[in-house]
């Protein structure tokens, strides 16, 4: 079983604001996939290679070329807030 | 107690590639409007594919070589998740599981002797966006044209123990990725930062002690002062009990030379490292291997002792191999003169003084080094004289270009065949014009010959071989 503790980190870290009836709900259905890949860690997997990709591809490449990029202005359609040609954000550090 | 501090470095080096690891906008942000080199690739937008820069995975490979790694054959990008503005993703492409170079070695030399680095790793990863904090009050602003410009993370092992090793190592990886020409590794632009871990132990003890980490360091000095203080921080907490190590990441204010506490950023573990699905594995077949170590560089050493056996002095040697550029530059220019001890004056002497004059390094030397030689060439012979031949190498860093003997020509500066007459004419012209002069040099005035010298040389535009010069004007003073 997850514990509460468990869920309130990886909330934490994935910068999300849980409410008790959420994390009590994420902790049970966490749980339930843990222990179906438990149930996958019985299968023998000694000498399998991990496989990251379903599909056999390898060696994706573009050239060291330069090209289009965005305008400054389509870059920061999207921001919240905005000053100076750049994403404007309450203080870190 | 006798204390021994253990330092390991993780360098971070910009390659110098033209467009960003994962697209193609452009790498060069130095400078730049804000946001001026950025699409949905490196900005993070949902659905956007990142495409592997193919030369980012031959200078991650070179360098790999110049610090003596294995290469790891397959090799893959990861993704490092973590939350902070200048991550617009809300996660970093690095390598975690397989990356581009494993168990390298770097020899140093320092006043305590010699000494080998291990390297534990070298990955390939993308740089994060630039912060700045309080253009107004209580914000902080994101410029994201350095977001996914490539970079090469460099781990060593904790093999140094002191600021004056941890110096020799980064002035000697500096040297070998400016040899393999993958970067420019200037610390003072931000291509070249580094992390320092630093713990003490009592001297002979083989547990290592609570190790703190080091950020926000922007040169070898400010490097030097920071390992100097955390160490007596560290050794004050052990002797003295005056505070209880923990282990931190902690910032370098070299202003005030004191390193703080920064907030507790993740454990590994908190990265969630995971395969990246979206970038494709990287197989290193042979031939692509050869080609790569083929374009490995000689090293310094290799270059030194070349040099000397070529003649030059253990001195000049050593300079010149300070730098991939006056090697090429020496190399090329002596094999288009054959003359290469008169090419290392040329270099030591008005090379180094047009680099310093125009506030270069040696890596910013441009020259066309074939016509450097020709130009040596010309003067050796004494078709230019020396003091015109200065001003052609200075024409020649401003324009590649030239050809020194076309522009000596079309300078009026180039001597032509034996032209006693036309000195011959000069000087009695000039000897005509000033009496008082010729007087003085009989009166026993040594100056007055120089100035009438100058004068002469003055009307031949300085095309003419002064010991000739001087031979035809004391002839004809003397009568």
């Amino acid at each position: 079983m997850i514990s509460k503790e468990v869920v309130e980190k990886v909330a934490k870290l994935s910068r999300l604001n849980l409410d008790e009836a959420e994390i009590a709900l994420y902790a049970e259905q966490l749980s339930q996939i843990l222990d179906t890949m438990e149930g996958l860690q019985q299968i023998d997997t000694d000498g399998v290679v991990p496989l990251a990709h379903v599909l056999p591809i390898e060696n994706v490449f573009r050239e060291d070329d330069v090209g289009q990029c965005f305008r400054q202005e389509e870059v920061l359609a999207n921001a919240p807030e905005q000053s100076d040609g750049m994403f404007q954000v309450p203080k870190i550090v | 107690m006798k204390y021994e501090t253990v330092i390991g470095l993780e360098v971070h080096v910009e390659l110098a590639t033209e467009s960003k690891i994962f697209c193609s906008c452009s790498a060069h942000s130095f400078g730049a409007e804000p946001n001026s080199h950025v699409c949905p690739a490196c900005c993070g937008m949902p659905g956007m594919l990142p495409v592997v820069n193919r030369r980012v995975v031959d200078f991650g490979m070179k360098a790999g070589m110049m610090l003596n790694c294995d290469i790891n054959r397959v090799t893959t990008f990861d993704k490092k998740s973590y939350y902070y503005p200048d991550l617009p993703g809300a996660y970093q492409t690095t390598q975690w599981f397989a990356p581009v170079a494993v168990n390298g070695r770097v020899d140093i030399e320092t006043s305590a002797g010699k000494k080998s680095v291990r390297i534990k790793q070298i990955h390939m990863e993308e740089d994060a966006g630039k912060l700045v904090h309080d253009i107004s009050e209580g914000t902080t602003h994101v410029d994201f044209n350095r977001t996914s410009v490539p970079l090469i993370e460099i781990v060593s092992q904790p093999d140094l123990s002191s600021a004056e090793e941890v110096e020799a190592y980064l002035v000697r990886l500096r040297t070998l990725l400016r040899y393999a020409k993958v970067a420019e590794c200037e610390m003072a632009h931000g291509t070249m930062r580094c992390d320092v871990n630093l713990s003490v132990r009592p001297a002979g003890s083989d547990v290592l002690g609570v190790r703190t980490e080091m950020k926000n360091m922007n040169s070898i000095e400010a490097i030097k002062r920071a390992i100097e203080f955390e160490t007596a921080r560290h050794i004050d907490a052990l002797e003295n009990g005056t505070e209880v190590l923990v282990q931190e990441t902690r910032r370098w204010d070299d202003a005030k030379g004191k390193s703080y506490a920064m907030r507790n950023k993740e454990t590994a573990g908190d990265y969630r490292y995971f395969p990246d699905p979206n970038v494709m594995p990287v197989v290193i077949d042979d031939a692509w291997y050869e080609a790569i170590q083929n374009s490995v560089p000689e090293f310094p050493e290799v270059k030194r002792e070349k040099y000397i056996a070529l003649g030059l002095t253990e001195y000049d040697a050593e300079r010149i191999s300070e730098s991939i550029m006056l090697c090429e530059c020496f190399e090329e220019a002596s094999e288009a003169c054959g003359n290469p001890k008169e090419v290392v004056n040329w270099i030591t002497s008005d090379v180094m003084r047009i680099l310093n004059a125009k506030k270069m390094t040696y890596e910013m030397l441009n020259l066309d080094n074939q016509a450097l030689g020709k130009l040596i060439s010309l003067t050796g012979d004494g078709k230019i004289s020396r003091a015109n031949s200065k001003k052609i190498l200075s024409a020649m860093f401003d324009d590649r270009s030239i050809d020194p003997e076309a522009y000596a020509e079309a300078n009026d500066m180039l001597i032509g065949e034996q032209n006693d007459d036309m000195i011959l004419d000069v000087v009695k012209k000039v000897i005509e014009a000033d009496p008082k002069s010729v007087n003085d040099f009989k009166n026993g005035k040594e100056k007055a010959l120089m100035a009438l010298f100058g004068k002469c040389m003055k009307e031949l535009k300085g095309n003419c071989d002064p010991q000739q010069l001087k031979v035809i004007l004391l002839e004809c003073i003397n009568g």
